[in-house]
């Protein structure tokens, strides 16, 4: 078998076997965030890094999903109907921002959606009766799916994991579909794609919807797991912060936002732990990938990958520029 | 009465301030397509540089006009070194430009709170601006009154140096056509490093000019970068007259929506950006649709 | 396979069987041996900043003044920077919790903070002391594991409104806070006090938390005779600048952030006259304190304001709790409840002790901003003793009216 094909069996066996070899609760729950924040940077990829459209606003969606969640189930439903009807809430605000934003296309779309982030995030703020303010909502309990109940923290891992697999699935799909090459078509040529008769803005609205479900799920796991959501979830740092997981793990490739992910969660919560200025750290790292791999970390280890495997073996007379496959 | 003129004489201030403040942003963006998601932090280092000048530093005061200047030089210098270190590499990539300059606010960020700790620093306002101005029953600062003076002759400065040399005519060139200006022998990637510097070193000014009023604190860049996403998205990119006037006009939204709108205070600046972000996409003065 | 036992092996295993034999005797002393853990949740980064590293460098001057001992115990300390976020948060008290096993954890800094682990901290019996002022934790919904040796976000500004009813005569007066539950919460307070003693607000003015020019605010302050501001963070220091830039003259009273001893030495002469309430003051004549400050001057050179002085109390009142279990940590509820029925007279902020919802009653201070050999000053000229967090309220009857927010006590028209 492929050398990739390899890796990611080995990736997914890692995956599924984590609660025994990563011991410890503690870091079972950061593996648990780092796969929905995945989910959440893979659905902002679609769009940023498939679509060419990067959005500075996407917390707000989460937001907006995470406080549905949260303010149903206060209101004495079940997680079921719960989970359900915020998923749906998180879809038609996907569809709102996507006709907003939609009318523009580069600089003006990111401003738009940076408008609209910005927005939801004041709204979080003064809508005091339904969001709770700057207190924010407290969820009391985590669902009990066929009776395993997700407060154990394995537990929750698991049900993250499935959700992470299937969502890695959908973008697989997604990408090789027809619609995924439509999408991309219109990030790299729009006016080509419309003189071909694509409908340049119904892709997109399309590719906005699929990004929201991904959000939204992201959503409402992250929302069960910290059982709090607050405007600060909201704010322009949250919406950069996610954009950064798909630049610096690779925009525009399946597996760079998880990377990307883990890199940003993992300095996040256990390198802060060693080392005190660890946002300038983060920021160095930022830089240090753009000086070094400035297509992604995955892309960019990819090529190095290839370079020194080619090294390794010494083809006469191979002419090794030009066209490296993006992965 | 008294209050509406408060108002409007503080919504043209709080423009001075506004117009320095995004003028650097709107004139990298126009030229270099270049987001420069930094510009929050230069305004901050510069900020924090000048307020230590005034403060003083091993026992030597300076005056605050010496320190700001000294604070914009060596801002502006460290624009021009990361343009040409980092961003020179990344001509059109605009992920790549997004992470390169959001990773050097972290860094940038941090490095204040190393340097200057977490305590907030005041700086004193000069001591020929001390003192108010009385207008009948109205009463202002002087110091707010001089902000809009240096920001009029900033303007004029930029409207001459873009207007009236080869160097403003090169950057016009390139703001319109960067292609076209290469071919006709302008050295675009060396004018990118002038104008990000110039745009580097205008954040900083704004910074220091405004310490007396904002006072210095970390935190004080992401506070500040929205206000000037405002202004150059209202106001339209690559203009400078559409920079100054988005900025007098974002004071005046700012000064009135807040006063008389107080429910939709924390709405009153991104609402009118979304409004016209729909309408008029290229702002109100912009030469292109961004 | 058998293993050959060697005599090699044999002396090993007797020497290990005699040191295991020789270590188990003197039971109650391994128990011990094991370190007190302590986590502190602070923000050393980004905007919060400012606080979080004040509040450790409070809980860390009264570690080495106790030379990390506690009750005869070693105290193991770890501190854990949350980021400022929620989830950061909660992240972070799992570390401590799951992972470095704390037995006691002070902190967090913000309110919002702390809502996001008070059930988690309730579910897993850790004792916590925290500065956040949300006044629910100890009132409407409180939470068995905590304990509040600082103030709720109105303790102080009860007494405040007293004072500036009773004793700076002002009647009329127009608030002006941050727009979030602690300014709403301070500024209730305010007026519920100001009111019962004849005085009346006319307008409340909440500014949202990012404000760069006070200035369309400002320009509303009119007809009054005082003002109450309740500002935190780096906010008081601009919000007096551009107060003064104003040309309003009107006395400005304030609480616990707003007039911080640690902002004096940012403050300028705009800050003169300010009155404030406020739970710690530098110049409290108590052996602690004069400890404390030293220590403060010496490790950090600067003067500790109301962030230290809070977190060194936490310290005491663990160290109190922990002697008064003998030492003994494993159960958590006991450990609790022997913090919660701490009093102590000596400490930086005087007497005090803990109401039965874990809720600190103590002194409030009242302070003049001053100028002494030209540096500024915050001069105590009137001290409250006993305050709780009801003030002279009825706890029932306080607790049954809804918890102060933007309209709650409405205005008078």
């Amino acid at each position: 078998m492929s050398q990739r094909v390899f890796a990611l069996l080995v990736a997914f066996v890692a995956l599924v076997t984590l609660p025994y070899w990563m011991t410890g609760v503690y870091y079972v729950n950061v593996a648990s965030q780092i796969l929905f924040y995945a989910i959440f940077a893979l659905g902002l990829n679609v769009l940023a890094g498939y679509g060419g459209l990067v959005s500075l606003g996407h917390a707000g969606l989460f937001g907006v999903t995470a406080y549905a969640t949260g303010y149903i189930l206060q209101l004495g439903f079940g997680h079921t109907f719960s989970i359900i009807a915020a998923l749906i809430i998180g879809l038609v605000a996907m569809a709102i921002y996507a006709v907003l934003s939609l009318r523009s296309t580069g600089i003006g779309f990111i401003m738009i959606t940076l408008a609209l982030g910005e927005i939801l995030w004041g709204l979080a703020y003064r809508w005091i009766s339904l969001t709770g303010g700057d207190n924010g909502l407290s969820l009391k309990t985590r669902p009990e799916p066929f009776g395993f109940s997700l407060a154990d923290a394995n537990t929750f891992y698991y049900a993250t994991l499935v959700v992470f697999l299937l969502s890695l699935a959908a973008m697989t799909i997604f990408v090789r579909s027809p619609l995924g090459a439509a999408l991309m078509g219109t990030r790299d040529q729009p006016r080509r794609m419309n003189a071909l008769g694509y409908h340049v803005w119904a892709t997109r609205f399309y590719a906005c919807m699929f990004s929201g479900l991904l959000t939204a799920v992201s959503a409402v796991l992250f929302v069960y797991y910290t059982q709090f959501i607050s405007p600060q979830t909201l704010a322009l740092t949250s919406s950069a912060e996610v954009l950064l997981m798909v630049i610096s793990g690779g925009a525009g490739t399946l597996l760079g936002p998880i990377v990307g992910s883990a890199l940003v969660v993992v300095v996040k919560t256990v390198v802060s732990g060693f080392i005190e200025r660890w946002n300038f750290l983060l920021g160095a790292i930022f830089v240090a990938i753009v000086i070094l791999m400035p297509e992604g970390l995955v892309p960019g280890s990819t090529r190095l990958w290839r370079m020194a495997w080619r090294k390794r073996k010494p083809r006469a007379g191979t002419v090794t520029g030009g066209a490296e496959a993006k992965s | 009465m008294t209050f509406w003129l408060v108002l409007a004489v503080n919504s043209i201030t709080f423009g001075g301030l506004l117009f320095l403040l995004s003028a650097g942003f709107s004139l990298i963006f126009g030229l270099m397509r270049i987001p420069n998601l930094t510009h929050g932090s230069l305004f901050m280092l510069g900020a924090y540089i000048g307020a230590t000048f005034v403060i003083g530093m091993l026992g030597v005061k300076l005056n605050f006009w010496l320190a700001a200047l000294l604070a914009t030089i060596a801002v502006a210098m460290l624009g021009a070194l990361a343009e040409r270190l980092l961003l020179r590499r990344l001509p059109g990539d605009q992920m790549a430009q997004v992470l390169v300059t959001l990773g050097l606010s972290f860094m940038a960020a941090d490095f204040c709170l190393m340097v200057w700790g977490g305590d907030p620093l005041s700086v004193n306002t000069p001591a020929t601006l001390t003192g108010f101005a009385r207008f009948g029953a109205l009463v202002f600062p002087n110091y707010r009154l001089a902000i809009i003076v240096i920001a009029v002759i900033v303007a004029i400065a930029l409207w001459l140096l873009l207007e009236r040399t080869r160097l403003g005519a090169m950057i016009r060139a390139g703001v319109d056509d960067p292609d076209m200006a290469r071919v006709v022998g302008i050295r675009v990637s060396q004018l990118f490093t002038i104008v990000f510097a110039l745009g580097a070193g205008l954040a900083a000014f704004a910074g220091i000019i405004g310490g007396p009023i904002l006072s210095v604190y970390p935190g004080l860049d992401q506070d500040m970068l929205p206000l000037a996403l405002v202004v150059v998205i209202l106001g339209g990119t690559g203009s400078l007259l559409g920079s100054f006037v988005g900025s007098i006009i974002v004071g005046f939204i700012y000064n009135f929506g807040q006063a008389l709108l107080p429910e939709l205070a924390y709405f009153v600046l991104f609402l009118p950006m979304l409004l016209v972000l729909l309408l008029r996409p290229q702002g109100l003065f912009g030469r292109h649709v961004p | 396979m058998s293993r050959k036992v060697t005599r090699r092996t044999f002396m090993a295993g007797t020497a290990a069987g005699v040191a295991v034999a020789a270590f188990k005797f003197p039971t109650p002393a391994i128990a011990q041996a094991a370190p007190f853990k302590l986590g502190l949740l602070t923000v050393k980064t980004g905007p919060l900043a400012q606080g979080g590293i004040q509040m450790e460098q409070g809980i860390v001057t009264f570690l080495k003044e106790k030379n990390y001992t506690f009750a005869g115990r070693k105290v193991e300390f770890i501190s854990a920077d949350t980021g400022g976020n929620p989830a950061g948060t909660k992240t972070k008290a799992q570390e401590l919790i799951e992972r470095d096993k704390v037995d006691t954890i002070v902190g967090p800094l913000a309110a919002f903070e702390l809502l996001a682990i008070t059930d988690y901290i309730a579910q897993q019996k850790t004792p916590l002391l925290s500065l956040a002022a949300a006044e629910d934790m100890t009132q409407r919904r409180p939470n068995p594991y905590f304990l509040r040796a600082s103030a709720t976000s109105s303790q102080a500004m009860h007494p405040m409104a007293d004072f500036a009813a009773k004793e700076l005569k002002l009647k009329k007066m127009i608030t002006i806070s941050e727009d979030f539950a602690f300014g709403y919460e301070q500024m209730g307070g305010f007026q519920q006090t100001f009111e019962d003693n004849g005085g009346r607000i006319l307008k409340k003015l909440w500014p949202p938390i990012v404000t760069p020019d006070y200035t369309p605010y400002l320009a509303q302050i009119e007809g009054v005779d005082g003002v109450c501001q309740g500002f935190a963070g780096s906010n008081p220091l601009r919000f007096m600048k551009q107060y003064a830039a104003a040309g309003l003259k009107f006395p400005v009273v304030t609480g616990e952030t707003g007039g911080d001893d640690a902002l004096l030495r940012s403050f300028g002469d705009e800050a003169l006259g300010l009155y404030s309430a406020c739970p710690y003051t530098l110049d409290l004549n108590t052996e602690s304190n004069k400890r404390f400050v030293a220590a403060m001057n010496k490790d950090y050179s600067v003067d500790p304001g109301f962030y230290c002085a809070g977190l060194y109390v936490n310290g005491m009142v663990v160290e109190a709790g922990l002697q008064k279990t003998g030492g003994k940590s494993d159960d958590k509820t006991a450990l609790m409840a022997a913090m919660k029925s701490v009093t102590l007279t000596d400490t930086p902020r005087g007497a005090i002790k803990f109401d039965h919802l874990g809720n600190v009653v103590g002194d409030i201070f009242i302070r003049h901003l001053e100028k002494a050999n030209g540096k500024l000053v915050n001069k105590t000229v009137k001290t409250y003793h006993d305050v709780s967090q009801f003030w002279t309220y009825d706890e029932k009857k306080f607790l049954e009216q809804p918890v102060y927010s933007r309209d709650f006590p409405p205005l008078k028209s």
